[in-house]
């Protein structure tokens, strides 16, 4: 833009020059100079209209206030869930009859691995802490009084070594009890409470399947964890399982199938070593070949396992933003609509600052900055409100939720962001205004 | 000071033309004060618009304090507006919710004056038109008189080349009228403003020194009282 010369062409001196309103004007005409007077403007006019400022606030309030509890939530959430993977230890490694996506341990998979795979695994002399093949199956537990339905788990000695599990009475399962494959049976804590009430669970009988098995030991309580209780499911050994309850014969009948084989390494790095060299001895096992038929088993890795569900709740928190962010998209387009209907009303106003030598820029700025002003406060209105929840549930020890500094920055930022994106149009149309017609508008 | 030659204003109205002015041109001195006259629809508003740099003509040339203004971009028009012009207006156009010193302040605003500069010139405004008591009131709490008061003191306040009133009076009634032609004609006179006012009535024309009449589109009189 060309700069006009005030006093391009000075005709004469004032006549009367006595008032310093003749004096020159001492004046920056710079863009920005008066910027923090448009500032000052656009809150003065906040102020004037606070019932609807507050009402036009209020999609951004509650969209903030949403994005900050769930993405707290959500953190928390994920972070208890890996917390509680990694307590299981993330030095597990699950192989799986069946190929790919079959759920470990289940007895209806196609079946293909067996006990003498189980064998020939511990055969190796790998650097583990044990390998603990498993059966399970879903039966009625009958006992005198009471009858569940439980999940059997057919385990071996090493079951109790790989999953840390502690005897409240009795005893777990031992090699003898496998050898001969013994009706035997250790309950989980809540499933002997189920069974038999506060009254002795050791000695007794049950029946599943119409076979008996004497109760031999009762687990300690292991506590939730994420995958459901691990107090109602009862064990027995795997021969008694494939043998005596299930039915688990191959179908070249030379051997007993097995639902998985757990192995828990000493150290967690070894891991992928331990998963090829025994997906290898299996392929040799199953007469796979070496050209890449695919293998007729699932190796599950527990650092995979942990890492699939950290990229799931981290999704699910992308999932639950997501959602939070479209009502801010709706509390944004709440802003556009008040400014629009705020610059029709302010029409005459726009016309006669437009008139005096308010300049498009001048404007425009402050309608943006009305617009930011809104949403920005809106946005310090939702965090603080959006904080409560996290923080009483934090509070209370549902979950640790806590709110991170990123959640404020993107708190802020979105809701910024917001107001000028949604704030720009309106204020283009004020600052486009002709003074003339504004001027007439009523 | 001011300068019109063969200005023609030609507004669109869907498939119409409406030829508003036909070859204006006049001249207007520092220190006069001229009044516009003439019928409703003879283009007074129009040409005042044009004076006052609020649109730009079809076609002539029009040259303020030195710069010719015909052809600048509008905001470039603002720029002049702010620096050059001072705005009385029939419906005075007050800011409702801001005190007279804060609307008197307005404007230089936009011309990056400090706070302490406004507030010393808007108060030496108000003082000069006789509003020196009333700075903190705002509008709703003054007649109509005081606010064209704090109006002409709002167009004083950023030291213009010229005042342009388009019917000051429309709006008052004929006592107070007089009163604001008086200040008018003061403010003319001790201190040399130029002033250019629109009017239909004769009791507000006789305040002028110099009165232009139209019709049409046309300038047919350009007498000295
Ligand atoms: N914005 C406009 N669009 C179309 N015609 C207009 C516009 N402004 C003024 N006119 C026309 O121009 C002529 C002169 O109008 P105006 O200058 O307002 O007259 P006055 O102020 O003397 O009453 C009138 O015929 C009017 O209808
Ligand atoms: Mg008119």
């Amino acid at each position: 833009m060309t700069t006009l010369d005030v006093h391009a062409a000075p005709e004469s001196a004032p006549v009367a020059a006595d008032s310093i309103l003749f004096q020159p004007i001492a004046a920056s005409s710079s863009g920005f100079g008066s910027l923090w007077e448009v500032v000052r403007i656009s809150f003065g006019s906040l102020l004037a209209n606070k019932v609807r400022s507050l009402l036009t606030m209020l999609g951004v309030i509650i969209g903030v206030a949403s994005v900050v509890s769930l993405l707290a939530l959500g953190n928390g959430a994920s972070a208890s869930i890996t917390g509680e993977i990694e307590a299981i230890g993330t030095n597990i490694l699950t192989i799986s009859a069946g190929s790919q996506n079959r759920g470990p341990g289940n007895a209806t998979a196609a079946q293909n691995l067996t006990m003498d795979d189980a064998k020939a695994i511990e055969a190796l002399q790998l650097p583990v802490i044990g390998v603990a093949p498993q059966l399970n199956s879903n039966a009625q537990i009958v006992a005198k009084s009471a009858d569940k339905n439980a999940q059997i788990i057919g385990i071996t000695p090493a079951f109790q070594v790989v999953n840390n599990l502690t005897m409240q009475q009795g005893s777990f399962i031992t090699d003898e009890h496998l050898q001969g494959a013994n009706t035997v049976i250790v309950l989980g804590s809540t499933l002997a409470k189920d069974l038999f009430g506060n009254g002795q669970a050791l000695g007794q009988t049950v029946r599943i399947n119409n076979q008996s098995l004497r109760v031999v030991g009762v687990l300690t309580p292991q506590g939730g964890s994420a995958f459901g209780s691990e107090d109602d499911r009862a064990y027995i050994p795997i021969t008694t399982a494939q043998k005596r309850l299930f039915n688990a014969r191959t179908p070249d009948g030379n051997g007993y199938r097995v639902g998985s084989i757990t192995l828990s390494a000493i150290n967690a790095s070894d891991l992928d070593a331990l998963q090829s060299r025994v997906s290898m001895l299996l392929r040799e096992r199953h007469h796979l070949k070496l050209d890449g038929s695919a293998d007729d088993f699932n190796v599950i890795n527990q650092a995979e396992i942990l890492g699939t569900l950290n990229t799931i709740t981290s999704m699910m928190t992308l999932f639950l933003a997501a959602v939070a962010g479209i009502s801010l998209l709706v509390g944004g387009i709440g802003i556009m609509n008040i400014m629009l209907v705020s610059v029709t009303e302010r029409t005459r106003e726009i016309g006669l600052r437009k008139a005096v030598g308010a300049r498009s820029h001048h404007i425009l700025m402050q309608f943006v900055v009305e617009a930011a002003v809104l949403s920005m406060t809106g946005g310090m209105i939702g965090l603080l409100l959006g904080s409560i929840i996290p923080i009483v549930v934090t509070q209370l020890g549902v979950l640790d939720a806590p709110i991170d500094l990123q959640t404020v920055g993107v708190a802020i930022g979105f809701s910024l962001g917001v107001g000028l994106f949604f704030g720009i149009y309106p204020a283009q149309r004020a600052a486009k205004l002709n003074p003339i017609d504004a001027l007439r508008h009523e | 000071m001011i300068s019109l030659r063969d200005i023609h204003k030609t507004y669109q109205m869907g498939d119409v033309l409406v030829s508003a002015l036909q070859g204006v041109s006049f001249s207007i001195d520092k220190g006069d004060f001229v009044a516009i006259m003439g019928p409703s629809g003879s283009g007074k508003s129009t040409v005042m618009n044009l004076i006052g740099c609020l649109d730009t003509p079809t076609s002539g040339e029009y040259v303020l304090d030195g710069v010719a203004v015909d052809q600048l971009s509008s905001n470039d028009l603002a720029l002049v507006r702010g620096q050059k012009l001072g705005f009385i207006f029939q419906q005075y156009n007050l800011l409702p919710r801001q005190s007279a010193l804060r609307n008197v302040e307005m404007p230089m605003i936009y011309r990056g004056v400090s706070g302490a500069e406004r507030q010393r010139r808007a108060l030496a405004a108000l003082n000069l038109v006789g509003m020196g008591q009333r700075v903190d009131h705002r509008p709703n709490e003054l007649s109509g008189g005081q606010q064209q008061r704090v109006a002409i003191a709002r167009a004083l306040a950023g030291s213009p080349s010229v005042i342009l009133a388009d019917e000051p009076t429309g709006a008052l009634d004929s006592k107070t009228s007089s009163e604001i032609m008086e200040l008018l004609r003061r403010l003319n006179q001790q201190q040399g403003i130029t002033v250019v006012l629109v009017t239909h009535e004769h009791d507000v024309a006789a305040y002028a020194a110099r009165v232009l009449t139209m019709r049409d589109g046309q300038l047919i009189g350009d007498q000295r009282n």
